[in-house]
């Protein structure tokens, strides 16, 4: 692997994206899985699908190259996570409700687009799994562009992030401005799956949100605790997950899913260990 | 007495078509310690909430510190402690010293940074509600009583003026009622802080508040807790209606 990935441009690409989104996807998805919004990232994904599968109809159709499959997502991504917004101060008693209407427009929005674009082909099938060679030098300096802006928001407004998951009605009389603040983290939350879509894969990237996270938290005592393991636990799955991928010839969605899922599964025994031990001693 | 720190003048609230609350007028003083009690539906907690300006009245104006609530920005002034004993993100893995770090958040404002001199504020916050030796446990392994003192610790630690806490003493047993009663009371004689309870214990609250309001939709009684006690069957059953039987046998 190391010739190959001092040889291959693209290995290099997909390896130093893959680092970035095993750090924004799970501390986003820290934040979504203590407020219990794992299932938003699903439903954003797919109107992330939906984007890019109208920037491949734009290639395919109009030759148009400067809006990339990328791009398109993302706006789609940021523009699903507003309506999703919108929907849930509509249905204030079923907020839930937003989350099965944003993903089925967005699946469906995605057929109409795909059948435009004359159907299936090997690149979709990447973005839906995806893929060690997909990423080329233009998305990596997208992506990272993205992370370093979304580490530098995180890391300004952590305390108000973290005083809003806790107790919003608190936060709000103590006077921070929730609703702000909250768009901010969604429309955050839609850039992460867009930016980790070319590595996991549409179908996958809630997965990498949200299984590091939920593997810390059986481990870690306060939140700071468990937002570095969540990090710690997705760039491991991110690491051995790509490898593994490249050596058998699968698309690393797959792989990375499955580390991360060990992960988890270790980490729930380690705790069961653990408090088997303190009552017997 | 001191200066008013909260006035109600005419209020009124509903929901929907139901009247909450009909032309409360209210007051309360700085270094005051109030228990406001009423029966279950009498519009307490809506009452917080207005003070606190997570609602509106329908009519009637809200004065904070002497300034209309339309005008009022100084929110760290003001503590608040809800029934969160019962009701906040349990799942969510926080150690005491975050969760009352918390309670600086607004105070520190927007783009600003946790520095070291509010973690000595924040020490300082547990300490006062006796929780020292808990300061790095997960909140989620206290006992109700202890979470409760953890969430004043977060009112306490931007240093409030004025304290409100709606029924806080719901879901804690009766050891840890009579300890926390003595922490409000110490709270209010030795720091000054202002305090506004509401609650239906209407017992052990006498022995330590200043002053009582009783709240029906509209306000039946505000005096000191000997005007309280002189009062007689009949005008309970008048404040609390149809309540009274069974508040009574709430305490036997």
């Amino acid at each position: 692997m190391l010739a190959d990935f001092i040889q291959y441009d693209f290995l290099r690409n997909t390896f130093f994206t893959g680092l970035l989104i095993g750090i924004i996807a799970p501390l986003l998805g820290t934040f979504i899985v203590v407020r219990r919004l794992s299932l938003i990232a699903d439903a954003l994904s797919h109107v992330t699908l939906a984007g890019i599968a109208f920037g491949l109809f734009l290639e395919k159709k109009f030759a148009i190259t400067f809006i990339t499959p990328l791009y398109s997502g993302m706006a789609f991504s940021v523009i699903g996570s507003v309506f999703i917004e919108k929907l849930r101060a509509v249905y204030k008693a079923y907020q839930e409700i937003a989350i099965p209407i944003i993903l089925s427009g967005g699946v469906g929005l995605s057929v109409i687009f795909i059948s435009l674009a004359n159907g299936f082909n090997t690149d979709l099938f990447n973005y839906l799994f995806g893929s060690v060679s997909a990423v080329s030098q233009k998305d990596f300096l997208s992506i990272l562009g993205i992370s370093i802006v979304i580490i530098l928001i995180i890391w300004l407004f952590y305390k108000e992030l973290v005083t809003l998951s806790f107790d919003e009605e608190h936060a709000t009389v103590s006077g921070i401005h929730a609703k702000h603040i909250h768009l901010l983290f969604i429309v955050l939350t839609a850039l992460v799956i867009a930016a980790s879509i070319r590595i996991v894969g549409v179908l996958l990237v809630s997965a990498l949100m949200t299984l590091p996270v939920a593997a810390s938290m059986r481990l870690a005592k306060g939140f700071k605790q468990m937002l570095v393991l969540s990090i710690i636990f997705g760039e491991a799955a991110v690491i051995i997950g790509l490898i593994s991928g490249y050596y058998f010839s699968i698309p690393p969605g797959g792989t990375i899913v499955v580390v991360s899922i060990i992960i988890l599964l270790a980490s729930i025994f380690l705790k069961r260990v653990s408090f088997t031990l303190k009552r017997a001693g | 007495m001191g200066a008013p720190l909260i006035t109600l003048k005419d209020v009124s609230f509903s929901y929907d078509d139901k009247e909450i609350l009909s032309k409360v007028n209210f007051q309360i003083n700085k270094g005051s310690f109030l228990g406001l009690i009423g029966p279950n539906g009498g519009g307490k907690t809506t009452l917080t909430k207005l003070i606190l300006g997570l609602i509106k009245p329908d009519h009637g104006e809200i004065f904070l510190f002497g300034m209309p609530i339309s005008n009022f920005k100084d929110w760290n002034r003001i503590g608040f402690v809800s029934q969160k004993a019962n009701s906040f993100n349990k799942g969510f893995p926080a150690t005491v010293f975050e969760v009352v770090a918390m309670g600086l958040t607004a105070k520190i404002g927007y783009l600003k940074f946790f520095k070291r001199s509010h973690k000595q504020q924040v020490l300082h916050a547990i300490e006062q509600v006796g929780m020292q030796d808990y300061a790095y446990e997960n909140i989620g392994n206290l006992s109700g009583g202890q979470q409760q003192r953890v969430f004043i610790a977060r009112s306490l630690v931007s240093e409030p003026e004025l304290l409100i806490l709606d029924e806080p003493t719901v879901g804690v047993d009766y050891e840890n009622v009579q300890r926390f009663y003595e922490l409000l009371h110490e709270l209010n004689k030795a720091h000054g802080i202002t305090l506004l309870l509401v609650t239906h214990d209407t017992g052990t609250m006498t022995e330590y508040a200043t002053d009582i309001a009783c709240l029906n939709k509209t306000l039946h009684f505000h005096g000191n807790p000997n005007e309280y006690a002189a009062l007689k069957e009949t005008d309970l059953s008048r404040i609390y209606g149809h309540q009274v039987s069974i508040v009574t046998h709430d305490h036997e």
